[in-house]
């Protein structure tokens, strides 16, 4: 073990996420290929190939019952798949023993939904629990509990027990404990699912943080876009244990491909607004237009010269823009007048002109 | 009641002290590792093995299903085997400890059972090992059941000790059935009753406060 200096403030050079071995920075963090996993007749996982880079931070996405629980164990060797290769760092951990597996779970953090903690042991004593498995002594293992702490804003909880804490302090006691080994790699298996809207807000902040400021990979599973939405660098949607769609995040939120994607982002997208939506037709005096955009001159006064550039009679319905990660990315609704029947092919012309994606989504009558 | 009786209420209630705590200790000791075994090696466990789950449940079922005034009588070669003699205090803690090790087994294994199995994984995503398991997950966050379910065992051991005076054993319980009954000293009859009432309330007392000192959990 090298770089057990313990400092105060967290040093980024002993995390070896940041200061990689020469060659390393070609070697992802993480690479499955051809990865299938059964159980009985349900395939969890089914051929499934998926890259995590280092020092990003990985959304896997799906519905419940998609295989995103099945794949985070595969990471650390929890689970075992039925065939494929798993590399960690560069190394295939598919078939190895569960003793040859354990050196390589200890720089793998994990955090969990129902946080996981020991009841028995203090909040220091759990996050000392690492270090103690790998062999540190009591005086380090303390001290670098103790800086963990503080590094989660609990210093002054060392010596309570978990019951004592809230949830959203069980899940800082947790992140704590995954991080006192220093691993380079951080998952999380749906961290924030069992928290209220405010604290999972400022457990995802210290995710990014601890993201940004030690250099750690993190793969993070869950089934809230806003999750992927609020941190996540990429996102991968997974579908009946595939990978359906596989981007940058505001990329894909920009333009999600698949139904299951665009049904996913429905409560964190602009969305038609339901009066409008239960009365599309196929014929109608108003034809209803969805648009998606993404152009960094968005934030400029783009956004503001579209409007002005359509005609008077063209009604904006709903939308706006959102910022995903500094990306501008406008999505919103217009009507259209059916007459003249130019002016719907000359809207659309437009708004294709300067790259936005234009969806015909039906006609309604008026008034809108 | 005369300085003889008295007396010889002392003696009993030292013996029944001693026979009860000495096969409670041997049962803790020998029950915990077989509880452990079993709940490792089910199905799911952390060492899981069919053969040894299903060969160790059908062994502490056997033993459990011998009642106990037989298990005494039964167990007598054994006794003078170890003990040198069939009679008196020592070998009664004998019989007494080889049936509670298996009912202790089985009440510490349920407690081992409730363990959440989400802190076991945790303890493997950390990198332990199955002693790791063992000794950081399994016992320290079962301890108050396994503490609840030794106090239990006790109080179980201090009725049974009576019965262990059948065969000579001595304690309260032969105290009470010579004397008190066979004797019709009622005197005697009411104060063993009296003695074994505290001594049950204190040791139920004892366990309980532990427990208490030991739990953590919400």
């Amino acid at each position: 073990m090298t770089g057990r200096n313990v400092t105060s403030q967290p040093s980024a050079t002993a995390f070896a996420a940041v200061d990689p071995a020469p060659g390393a920075l070609e070697t992802p963090v993480v690479a499955l290929s051809g990865v299938s996993r059964s159980f009985g007749p349900t395939r969890a996982l089914d051929d499934l190939s998926l890259t995590v880079r280092r020092g990003e931070i990985l959304g896997i996405i799906g519905r419940s019952g998609a295989g995103k629980s099945t794949l985070i164990r595969c990471l650390n060797g929890l689970e075992r798949p039925d065939s494929g290769r798993i590399e960690i760092e560069g190394r295939n951990i598919v078939g190895l023993s569960e003793s040859e597996l354990q050196p390589i779970r200890r720089k793998i953090g994990m955090i969990f939904q129902h946080f996981n903690l020991m009841s028995a042991k203090t909040v220091v004593d759990n996050v000392a629990l690492p270090l103690k498995i790998a062999g540190w002594s009591k005086a380090e293992r303390r001290a670098r509990a103790l800086e963990l702490l503080d590094l989660v804003g609990l210093s002054d909880k060392a010596g309570a027990y978990p019951s004592a804490l809230s949830g959203g302090q069980k899940q800082r006691v947790g992140i704590a404990r995954a991080l006192s080994a220093r691993p380079a790699l951080l998952l999380s298996d749906e961290a924030t699912s069992a928290l209220d809207p405010e604290t999972t807000r400022a457990i995802l902040t210290l995710l990014k943080d601890i993201n940004r400021k030690l250099g750690v990979t993190v793969v993070l599973i869950t089934h809230e876009m806003e999750v992927v939405r609020t941190i996540g660098d990429r996102v991968a949607v997974l579908e009946a244990g595939r990978i359906v769609e596989e981007g940058e995040v505001w990329h894909v939120f920009s333009d999600p491909k698949t139904e299951l994607t665009q049904s996913l982002l429905s409560g964190v997208r602009p969305q038609l607004p339901a009066h409008v939506a239960s009365r599309l037709a196929t014929d109608g005096q108003e034809v209803v237009l969805g648009v998606d955009l993404t152009d960094p001159a968005l934030g400029d006064g783009l956004f503001v010269d579209i409007l002005d550039h359509l005609p008077a009679t063209v009604h904006f319905l709903h939308g706006g823009i959102d910022h995903i990660h500094d990306q501008p990315v406008a999505r919103f609704f217009l009507t259209v007048p059916r007459e003249p029947a130019a002016l719907v092919e000359d809207v659309t012309t437009y708004l294709r002109s300067i790259n936005a994606r234009v969806e015909v989504l039906g006609h309604v009558s008026r008034p809108v | 009641m005369s300085p003889v009786l008295f007396n010889l209420l002392l003696q009993s209630i030292w013996e029944t002290v001693v026979m009860t705590l000495a096969s409670g200790v041997i049962s803790f000791v020998a029950g915990l590792p077989l509880a452990l075994i079993l709940v490792a090696t089910d199905r799911g466990g952390i060492a899981e093995n069919f053969l040894v789950n299903r060969a160790l449940g059908w062994v502490i079922n056997g033993f459990r299903s011998v009642p106990f005034i037989i298990l005494l009588v039964a167990l007598i070669p054994l006794t003078r085997l170890l003990v040198g003699t069939s009679l008196g205090t020592a070998a009664a803690i004998v019989p007494l400890a080889i049936a509670a090790a298996p009912y202790y087994a089985r009440v510490a294994e349920v407690s081992l059972r409730e363990v959440d199995p989400g802190l076991i994984e945790a303890a493997r995503a950390m990198g332990g090992n199955r002693w790791t398991i063992v000794r950081e997950v399994l016992v320290p966050e079962a301890l108050p059941g396994i503490v609840a379910g030794f106090t239990v065992t006790l109080v179980t051991l201090v009725g049974a000790s009576a019965m262990a005076g059948a065969i000579g054993a001595g304690g309260l319980g032969d105290l009470a059935i010579r004397y008190g009954y066979q004797r019709f000293e009622t005197g005697v009859m009411i104060a063993v009753v009296a003695v074994l009432i505290v001594l049950v309330s204190g040791i139920q007392w004892l366990g309980d406060r532990l427990v208490a000192r030991l739990d953590h959990r919400a």
